[in-house]
């Protein structure tokens, strides 16, 4: 099936640009005065971009405007999500995709490196159990 | 049939790591779930504590007098995906419009979810219930109020999905030829989730029923019965050409420069105002775009009697502070289920089919 994104869409605006409903702005200030707060006590915080009244061209222009940093990360579970440092260092975007490649959430972590980055205990536990089986097959 | 069962008995963190699903794969889905339900991110480490240990709940899906719309909706929901959602996390053991079963069979596989889930399943209805006439909408011979009033009767909860569920909707229009009224003009002993919309925005209609598995209790909700977390404020409100509105900039016909600059859609009808939605931040189409967005005052879908309030094309002529309803919303925490789970009917399988009336065609030619 033709997926919705594989359709050609227009955009038509009188300047010949995307028009920008000033949306980005005041989630950049949002983002500053939680860099601040995680500099000056840690305090780490995740900012939902769904929920948000975003027109078109909003999200596009936020992404543009964090730009990107040194750190990509692309992770496979539950189909793909990418991760990736923005050009403001303890500021990550995380997209999560689906199987089937279509977004499922969008989010602005702050912080040193997004939560689910980080090896899972339940994860490791089971780790150590797969290669003890292996180690006992030699 | 016991792999159904030993499944059923499964919490959902037991299965999803028996499908070979990590840790971060599990947080991921929590975090998709917290994004569907409105939830700041903020809560995801308490909806994996949940989601965990929650078990699939037996949902029994009743269409009635509607079009099709609500379930078309939700089939082309996607996050964290309807799939995942339906056959994973919660048992959908009836669904006439989606299952094979037809006839005597569906209605068998019906009453044995009922009974084998007394008291705890979960009934989601869309279509409104006339009443002047059991004819005008019967499934197996069975009128759509007796098969409301015996499938809630065990319930432990009713969602009514779409507007028509919700406040009558459609059918419920001037001058409502076959008496249609909501489901809550029925049940009045159970608690009922309104999810309006027509149709509703399905990561709505999924994030009630996600809400339920990961804390057991029903959102919390409005004077009209519908989830604050999607329903609390108004188009309006959330509506990205908003500043346009303040000042007072406004497209008078779809093709004028102010149309092609995204002003205002007021003037041309926009019912945003008086209209409580998701839709605005939720979007349409996986998440692709809105009314509003695409050029189109909001009708007031989710409204009720929407469809009796004047042309969609006419401008509202109230001030805006005149609009902007102050909805009396039951605060607190979500309605709980335990009481009305205690309260059961404990009608059985053989009490339920013995209890059917079936109409007949002489029933559709008798005057209502
Ligand atoms: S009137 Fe309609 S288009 Fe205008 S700001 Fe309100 S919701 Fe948006
Ligand atoms: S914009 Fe208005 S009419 Fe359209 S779907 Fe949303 S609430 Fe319904």
């Amino acid at each position: 099936m033709q997926r919705l994104q594989d359709i050609a869409i227009k955009v038509e605006s009188p300047e010949g640009v995307q028009a920008s409903h000033g949306n980005a702005l005041p989630i950049l200030h949002e983002i500053l005065h939680a860099l601040q707060r995680f500099s000056t006590e840690g305090e780490q915080s995740c900012i939902d971009l769904r929920s948000l009244p975003f027109g078109p061209g909003d999200e596009e222009e936020l992404l543009r405007l964090l730009g990107r940093g040194e750190i990509n990360v692309t992770m496979d579970a539950l189909g793909e999500s990418t991760i990736w440092e923005t050009a403001f260092s303890g500021v990550w975007i995380v997209d999560h995709r689906n199987a089937e490649g279509e977004p499922v959430a969008l989010q602005i972590e702050i912080g040193p490196v997004p939560q689910i980055v980080f090896s899972q205990q339940e994860d490791i536990v089971d780790a150590i159990d797969r290669l003890e089986a292996q180690l006992n097959d030699h | 049939m016991a792999d159904d069962r030993k499944k059923l008995s499964m919490t959902l963190g037991e299965s999803l790591r028996q499908q070979g699903v990590s840790r971060r794969g599990f947080l991921k889905y929590c975090a998709a779930t917290a994004s569907m339900m409105a939830l700041p991110p903020t809560m995801v480490p308490a909806i994996a504590q949940a989601l965990e240990k929650a078990k699939r709940p037996s949902v029994i899906w009743l269409s009635f007098q509607e079009c099709t719309g609500c379930t078309e909706s939700l089939t082309r929901s996607h996050s964290p995906s309807v799939e995942n959602l339906i056959f994973d996390h919660i048992s959908l053991d009836y669904h006439h419009t989606l299952q094979v079963a037809s006839g005597d069979a569906a209605e068998a596989a019906r009453e044995a979810a009922m009974h084998e889930n007394e008291g705890k399943y979960i009934v989601v209805v869309d279509g409104s219930i006339p009443l002047a006439n059991p004819g005008y909408s019967s499934i197996a011979g069975i009128s759509n109020l007796q098969m409301l009033e015996e499938t809630v009767a065990g319930a432990a909860a009713v969602v009514a999905v779409g507007s028509c569920a919700a406040f009558g909707g459609l059918p419920h229009a001037n001058p409502n030829p076959t008496g249609a009224v909501s489901v809550g003009e029925i049940v009045k002993d159970k608690p009922v989730v309104n999810v309006s919309g027509c149709p509703p925005i399905p990561t709505v209609i999924t994030g009630v029923l996600a809400h339920f598995l990961t804390f057991g209790s029903l959102p919390e909700l409005d004077a009209l019965g519908r989830p604050m977390v999607f329903f609390g404020q108004s188009i309006h409100d959330r509506c990205y050409r908003r500043p346009f509105y303040d000042k007072g900039l406004f497209a008078e016909t779809f093709d004028d420069e102010g149309a092609r600059k995204g002003w205002c859609l007021f003037r041309l009808g926009c019912k945003g105002p008086m209209t409580y939605n998701a839709c605005a931040t939720a979007k349409w189409n996986q998440g692709t775009s809105w009314p509003v967005e695409s050029g189109h005052g909001c009708l007031g879908c989710s409204e009720p009697d929407f469809w009796d309030a004047g042309g969609f094309y006419n401008a509202l002529s109230i001030p805006d502070s005149d609009l902007t309803r102050k909805t009396g919303y039951v605060v607190g925490a979500g309605v709980a289920l335990g009481a009305a789970a205690g309260a059961l009917n404990r009608s059985t399988r053989a009490k339920a089919a013995a209890k059917h009336e079936t109409v007949t065609i002489d029933d559709l030619d008798k005057k209502s």
